[in-house]
């Protein structure tokens, strides 16, 4: 096989802005970057109904349950998606999730942190689904075609998730001196960990300059970042919240300027020591343990009568 | 539950809010139970479909309850009924209220109770009572869903390995004995039956039973036999697993007598 014409091929997609697909050939850097990549953001998706499923049980109306159901729904479905985009890359579900297991992939460090009230929810909602669009609605021109035509699905969905937490943190903003309280509490404990939802400082990011190159990725996740703290301050104005940064101000040049995230922190909560890293994992591993008789009955069923209902049963 | 009668009102009309009160209770505290696999199902179709099950069913519940509180004078909302009830004004039957148990017993109960529910929506859609027959309408494609995921996975629990065998045969005797209360007569379905308005439990058990004997030997399960009966839940006589599974419910709205979510 001429390689050389390969990589042309190649290179001459990523600059045309033409997509990769399956079935091309690709340099194996960009294959285990995508993975990785891809991986991650599945992982992120099924932790992260842990914390906001907390609150389908206790939800406040039955409107709000209904929501909720929904949107954690949802984020499973992201998490099917996802984990199918990685697999036409070469690898399996169940071994991604191993690795998720055993702490050798990562997921988004937010999600370590807790949801002691419903305004949690509704911040997750409102900041933590904002970022994410911030974060994703490039990916949706991504030049590996599987990932780029999952986000553009997660996007619209996640887009509605957005609308509904800021609505969700309107109405607590608009009640009692208590619900007041709630929202403001929630958005002290959410805004830290949603700006390290973009990712460590460009200087710092390992992997960011050989993505852009690449098209996987294609702002600066400070890029990212900025543009999102634009967009949210005066929503967090029209609800009447104070962000909690005592040195944000508006620039000159329309952009606000904020105090640097606490990198120690964001590598504490990443590689493991945030204040839920070894529950939600825990929580991951006895589901998916106690999940493992149910899985072996479907493969037990299809491979005495040779459904075809075994698909996934091995994930 | 208290009922003011206003003068004007057909007597069909109050045994309606509480026949919709019960099915709107049934619907809710099952929800609730199911939700509880929320991030711990056993793969990831599971959870994406138990809770898609469970959304269903709070839909269904909002309607139910509506049209229960709408019609009393004065009227509650579905909030109002749904979170500042006690819980001898629940009128679940018992069976929707039971720890949920291990996947096996998950899905025995939702198996039971969606292979009721098909009967009773599609007979409800014929109802009198033009607010019934459309919530029925809808209802019904939902709960045919519903019947079939928990069919799906009840035959390959029962035919898979010994333990799943094991446990969906466990699960299945757990649940079992309280599935008669859902064709128990009343005075208020006998009613609404006369009336056109609901369809005869006497007729919807029939054909539940053959479904369910179909499927369990399907599933190499055995039918369990019947050694008691527990009742009561369409009275507010209910199980110890009810009151916690409420406290946790009602607590957060409860807290904030009036407030707006």
């Amino acid at each position: 096989m001429d390689v050389t014409t390969d990589e042309r091929d190649f290179d001459r997609l990523v600059s045309a802005d033409e997509r990769v697909e399956p079935r091309d050939w690709m340099p194996e850097g960009y294959r285990r970057t995508l993975i990785r990549q891809i991986a991650q953001h599945a992982h992120s998706e099924i932790i992260g109904m842990q914390p906001e499923g907390n609150w389908i049980a206790r939800a406040p109306s039955l409107r709000r349950k209904a929501i909720l159901i929904a949107k954690v729904q949802d984020e499973a479905g992201h998490g099917l998606y996802l984990y199918g985009a990685a697999e036409t890359l070469g690898v399996e579900r169940a071994d991604l999730l191993e690795l998720l297991h055993t702490g050798r992939q990562k997921y988004s460090a937010a999600f370590n942190y807790p949801t002691p009230t419903w305004a949690d929810v509704a911040a997750i909602g409102w900041l933590g689904d904002g970022a994410a669009i911030m974060n994703q609605v490039p990916l949706t021109r991504c030049s590996y075609g599987p990932y780029a035509r999952a986000m553009t699905r997660v996007c619209k969905e996640e887009s509605f998730h957005q609308r509904q937490g800021f609505e969700a943190m309107a109405v607590l903003c608009a009640g009692t001196p208590a619900q007041k309280q709630m929202a403001q509490d929630a958005l002290d404990r959410w805004w830290w960990p949603v700006l390290m939802l973009f990712g460590p400082s460009d200087e710092a990011s390992a992997h960011s300059a050989r993505s852009m190159a690449w098209g996987i990725k294609r702002f600066s996740n400070d890029e990212l970042r900025q543009r999102f703290v634009d967009a949210t301050v005066p929503q967090a104005d029209h609800l009447g919240l104070r962000i909690p940064d005592p040195d944000l101000r508006l620039e000159a040049d329309g952009h606000y300027r904020f105090t640097p995230v606490d990198w120690n922190e964001f590598a504490d909560a990443i590689s493991g020591n945030g204040p839920c890293s070894r529950e939600r994992i825990a929580h991951r591993v006895d589901a998916h343990e106690d999940g493992a008789w149910v899985r072996a009955a479907a493969q037990a069923y299809a491979d005495k009568h040779g459904d075809r209902a075994a698909r996934g049963a091995a994930a | 539950m208290t009922r003011q009668t206003s003068r004007n009102e057909a007597p069909a009309g109050a045994d309606v809010a509480t026949y919709a009160l019960g099915l709107g209770d049934d619907v809710l505290v099952l929800a609730q139970r199911l939700s509880e696999w929320t991030a711990r199902a056993p793969q990831l179709e599971d959870d994406v479909a138990l809770l898609n099950i469970a959304l269903d069913l709070v839909g269904q519940a909002r309607n139910l309850l509506s049209l229960a509180g709408g019609r009393e004078n004065p009227g509650r909302t579905e909030d109002d009924l749904a979170f500042w009830r006690d819980e001898t004004e629940f009128r679940n039957a018992q069976i929707m209220e039971l720890d949920g148990g291990d996947f096996g017993r998950t899905i025995a109960r939702q198996f039971l109770v969606s292979a009721w529910h098909v009967p009773l929506w599609d007979g409800l859609r014929a109802s009198t009572d033009p607010d019934l027959a459309a919530i029925a309408g809808k209802a019904v494609k939902e709960a045919r869903y519903h019947v079939g995921y928990a069919r799906h996975w009840l035959v390959r629990l029962g035919d898979g390995t010994p333990e799943s065998r094991r446990r969906a045969q466990a699960g299945l005797e757990d649940v079992w004995p309280y599935v008669g209360e859902l064709f128990e007569p009343d005075p208020v379905t006998e009613r609404l039956v006369t009336a056109g308005a609901a369809p005869d439990p006497a007729v919807i058990e029939p054909v539940w039973r053959e479904a369910v004997e179909a499927v369990l030997a399907e599933a190499t399960l055995a039918v369990p036999p019947t050694v008691r009966r527990p009742t009561g839940g369409r009275r507010g006589v209910h199980t110890s697993a009810f009151g916690p599974l409420l406290a946790q419910m009602q607590h957060l709205h409860r807290s904030h007598p009036g407030a707006s979510w």
